[in-house]
Parts: C-alpha cells; sequence; structure tokens
C-alpha cells in the first residue's frame, strides 16, 4: 500500500473535488437576492424624525467637527413656532454630505446629540457625476409617513423649547 | 476526379471546422461552468438562458478591445505567432474519423476529412507545429516572462511528445496500421484502453502536457510568469491563443478518443444492437446504416475527455518545473518504453498461437510496469523531501 500512496493520495483530491460538484453552490445571485446586513452595519445615513414628524437635527454641527473626511456640512438657521422644522431653537436649514468624502466610520452618529444621523443599511450608492455624490438635505432626510406631519409646518406656541430630549443609553 | 468529391471535400471540411470553433466557444463556458461547480460556485449564468451567450459576449468584447504591439517587439513575428498557434490545432483534425464509411447517394463516404495512410504520423507531425508559435511568440514579444513562458513550453513540450510518440505506437500496434479509420475499427470488440490501459494513462497524461494544461501549464504559470508567452498580446491575437489553446484540447481528446476509447464506434455494451454504428436502420420504405451515430458516440467520449482534463485543472496543483522535466524523462519516457515492448510481446503471442486472448498479458505486465513505475516515484519523493524533515 505504500508504494501507490502518491496516487491514492491524487485519487482522493479528485474524488474531494468531484463531490464537491452535487454541493449547494454558495452564490448569492446578487440583485435578485440580497443578504441582510448586520445590525450594526454602517451604510448611507439617513437623517431621522421624532414620531411626531420633526427633524431630530438641530444644526449643530456636531456631526461635522467629528467627520475625520470633512465630509460633512451643515448650516443652521432659527425655528420660530410658525415655521417649526425641529424642536428648540435652531435647524439645519442646509445639510450635505459628500459621500465619495466619507468613510462610513460612524463618528457622526456617536457625535449627534439628538440621535438625528443614523448610518443605515444601504450600500448601493452610485453616481455618475462628482456633483451627484453630494447628497443633500432632501436625499438623506426620512420620509414622513403622513403628510400632515411634514416640515416646516405652524405648532402651539411654547411647546417645543427644548431642542435636546431626555434620552436612553444607546443599546446597540 | 469529377465535381462531387470536391462538393464532399467542402463540406466534411466546413463541417470540421465549424464544429472546432463552436466547439471551442463552448468549451470555454463548459469549463467555466464545470470548474465554477466544483468550487461550489455557479459560474457564468447571465449572458442568455443559462450563460450560453457568454461566448458571444467574450468574443465581441474581445474583437473590440485595442490591440497594443510593443515598441521593441519583432513585428513580423509577433504578428505571425498566434497565427502559427492557431492554424496546426484546426489542420490537426482533418484525419481524425467522426463515422464509419458508408455510401450515401450512391457514393462512397469517409468520414474524416482526410483519409490518409499515415493518419498517426500526420497527428504527430502538425502537434509538434504548434510549439512554433508559442516560441515565436516568446521570442519576439521581447518580454522576460513571455521568453521563459516560451522557451518553457518547447522544453515541455519536446519532453513530452517522446512518450506522446510512443503512446502512438501502442495504438499502431495494437490496431495493426496506421490509418486512424483502421485503428477505429480494430477497437471494435473491445476499446484499446482495456487492452493497454496503462498506455492509455500514459497517453492521457501526456496529453496534458501537449497541450499546457494544469497541471503541466508552465508556459502561461500566473503566478512565476504572469501570463507567460501571451503576456504582450491583447485582443484578437491574445483570443488566437486562446482558441488555439482550447481547440488543441478538443483535437487531443479527439485523438485520446480515436486511439483508445474506441473513436466514432459505439459503447462495448450497445454492441451488436440497433444503437451501433454498423446497424442497419429500417424506417418505412427506407434502409440506411446508422452511420449519424458516429459523431454523436465521438461528441460524448471528447465531452468526458474533457470533463477530465477540467477536473484535473480543478484538483491539482501545479507541478514543479524541474520535476516536470523528470516526470517526463525519467518516469514517463521508460515506462512508455516498457508499454510499447510489452504490447509489441503480446501482439506477437497472440498471433503466434492465433489466439487473442493472449492479449491478456498487455494489461497485467503493463500494470505490473506502471506499478513499478509508481513505485520510483514514491521512493523519489520520499528521498528528496520527507527525508529531509
Amino acid at each position: 500500500m505504500r508504494v501507490i500512496e502518491p496516487v491514492w493520495e491524487l485519487g482522493r483530491g479528485l474524488a474531494r473535488t468531484f463531490a464537491s460538484l452535487f454541493e449547494k453552490p454558495v452564490t448569492v445571485q446578487y440583485p435578485e437576492e440580497k443578504r441582510e446586513v448586520r445590525p450594526r452595519f454602517r451604510g448611507r445615513h439617513v437623517l431621522k424624525r421624532y414620531e411626531n414628524g420633526l427633524e431630530k437635527c438641530i444644526g449643530c454641527s456636531l456631526c461635522a467637527a467629528a467627520c475625520p473626511a470633512d465630509a460633512i456640512f451643515v448650516e443652521a438657521s432659527e425655528n420660530t413656532d410658525e415655521n417649526r422644522f425641529s424642536p428648540g431653537e435652531r435647524y439645519a436649514s442646509t445639510y450635505e454630505i459628500n459621500m465619495l468624502r466619507c468613510i462610513y466610520c460612524g463618528f457622526c452618529e456617536d457625535a449627534c446629540p439628538t440621535e438625528a444621523i443614523v448610518l443605515g443599511d444601504n450600500y448601493e450608492l452610485s453616481f455618475t457625476d462628482r456633483r451627484q455624490a453630494i447628497y443633500p438635505k432632501e436625499m438623506l432626510l426620512e420620509p414622513v409617513p403622513d403628510a400632515a406631519m411634514t416640515t416646516p409646518r405652524k405648532v402651539e406656541p411654547g411647546v417645543y423649547q427644548r431642542s435636546v430630549p431626555e434620552m436612553k443609553d444607546p443599546q446597540d | 476526379m469529377d465535381w462531387t468529391i470536391w462538393v464532399e471535400w467542402l463540406i466534411k471540411s466546413l463541417f470540421v471546422v465549424f464544429a472546432l470553433l463552436t466547439g471551442f466557444a463552448y468549451l470555454t463556458l463548459y469549463e467555466r461552468r464545470a470548474l465554477a461547480k466544483i468550487q461550489v460556485r455557479i459560474g457564468p449564468n447571465r449572458a442568455g438562458w443559462q450563460g450560453l451567450l457568454q461566448p458571444v459576449a467574450d468574443a465581441v468584447k474581445l474583437i473590440f478591445k485595442e490591440e497594443l504591439t510593443p515598441a521593441k517587439a519583432d513585428k513580423l513575428v509577433f504578428f505571425w505567432a498566434p497565427i502559427i498557434t492557431m492554424v496546426p490545432s484546426i489542420v490537426i483534425a482533418a484525419v481524425i474519423p467522426f463515422g464509419p464509411t458508408t455510401t450515401l447517394f450512391g457514393r462512397t463516404i469517409v468520414f474524416s476529412v482526410a483519409n490518409i495512410n499515415v493518419g498517426v504520423l500526420f497527428l504527430m507531425a502538425v502537434a509538434s507545429i504548434a510549439v512554433y508559435g508559442i516560441v515565436l511568440a516568446g521570442w519576439s514579444s521581447n518580454n522576460k516572462y513571455a521568453m521563459l513562458g516560451g522557451l518553457r513550453s518547447s522544453a515541455q513540450m519536446i519532453s513530452y511528445e517522446l512518450s506522446l510518440g510512443l503512446g502512438f505506437v501502442t495504438a499502431i500496434l495494437l490496431g495493426n496500421s496506421m490509418n486512424l479509420h483502421d485503428i477505429v475499427d480494430a477497437q471494435r470488440n473491445v476499446w484499446f484502453a482495456v487492452v493497454q490501459p496503462v498506455g492509455a494513462l500514459i497517453f492521457m497524461i501526456v496529453t496534458l502536457a501537449e497541450v499546457n494544461r494544469a497541471p503541466f501549464d508552465m508556459p502561461e504559470a500566473e503566478q512565476e510568469l504572469t501570463a507567460g508567452y501571451h503576456s504582450e498580446y491583447s485582443g484578437m491575437k491574445f483570443a488566437l491563443f486562446f482558441m488555439a489553446e482550447y481547440q488543441k484540447m478538443i483535437a487531443i481528446s479527439m485523438i485520446a478518443a480515436t486511439l483508445f476509447f474506441g473513436g466514432y464506434r459505439e459503447f462495448w455494451f450497445l454492441k451488436d444492437t440497433f444503437l451501433s454504428v454498423d446497424a442497419i436502420w429500417n424506417i418505412g420504405p427506407w434502409q440506411f446504416q446508422a452511420w449519424f451515430l458516429g459523431p454523436i458516440y465521438m461528441l460524448l467520449k471528447v465531452v468526458v475527455l474533457l470533463f477530465f482534463m477540467i477536473w484535473i485543472r480543478a484538483t491539482w496543483p501545479r507541478i514543479r518545473y524541474d520535476r516536470l522535466m523528470s516526470f517526463g524523462w525519467k518516469v514517463l519516457l521508460p515506462l512508455s518504453l516498457a508499454v510499447v515492448f510489452i504490447s509489441a510481446v503480446g501482439v506477437l503471442v497472440a498471433q503466434q498461437f492465433d489466439n487473442n486472448w493472449y492479449l491478456a498479458i498487455i494489461p497485467i505486465f503493463s500494470s505490473v510496469a506502471g506499478l513499478v513505475a509508481v513505485g520510483f516515484v514514491d521512493q523519489a519523493l520520499r528521498r528528496k523531501s520527507y527525508a529531509s524533515h
């Protein structure tokens, strides 16, 4: 038996590869089939809203300050009760992320005092022009479930004074 | 010579060229799908149903690719090398029979483009021309990797051609003819792969080296030589090399099928049934020989042999260059000499006693010779690598 060992080993190799012919392919047929992302996956950013439809973002620019790639640009304006975007004094009138610069580190998410910016699970970003890579606020903002809850809107005076809500510690 | 013979030749050569060209295209798909299956993937399945248009897409892509000629290349040789590689791979199929001799429209038709008496010699001659194209490509590219690839391939092909030739000799001895039609007819009762299993096995190993397939793909070893002799080729010139390689695979499988696996003949268990190529079919008023089964059996055998090549590529790692050489010269050559000797003795003894059962000494003794060779390989491997640890 010792003599035919080299040939035996070659044959064993062939048998193994032949067996794998009948295994189920591990391929994921991508555009039709998609794998679910992990819970802590960092994809495209989303600007969240409160349940009443007001924007969480208060235009504080902490995300822009935290951003190591300098991908975020925020410009804040004053809220009034006639024309309210978010609770508190100010809201982001301009909010832009350059997706070509972003490194998806998630520091903006950590820096945000109101949990307004969250890295979502969308990884299918594409653009054909560098200018298209700059996502404006309209693209980032979460859509409203109900047309009445859209921003800006007129609210009862004196209710939404506090810009940073009471929050639990982040779970995940 | 009347004009009908020209028509016959034209039809037969068109058939062979068409079979090889489409065969090449679909062999690439077959290989990619089979490799993918073995690697637990799916493989190209997007272009057309089950990826059947993938060869077309590849062809279109290669045709429209930019063709570069290196500034310091030998332009003329650089241009001709792919053509010199490509042409023999088609020409070689000219003598391979793909059906039994039959009578159609009142003419005796021989199913090979050229039914020449020295068919085996023709195969040998044409098979060795391809090495020129590869060497010239390597040299004219003016690139060190290409040069090394070309040199390797010439050394390898020349070394293994000896054993290839002796494999042919085995088939000639058993078939008692150099005409491929006669060799196939001699396998009517039993395939030569059964009579001479070791010879057939050596032939298969050597053909892998001849067509530069894994595990003997040293001339184009990606990890060592980028792409070897065709490093500098792009576009359609590269496609010609690619075509040549795959057509040589098909051609050499056809040759192996013809010499050792009964060529266009039916499988042994279908002998004397209505699926035999000699059977006469009676359908209504017509009566004809089932000659059209010949190409089908041939195709089946070629597909199986090609699968072996793909399977081996998916399994075995590339052999080291010095071992490739010493395997060729120190193991395969003596073994194939022994096999030829044993075949000759067996055939002589069978003739002497006029009893074909004496041919049984051929597989017995050649298996012993094969085992001895394996023993030597085992010993050499142990001495060289394991002992030092």
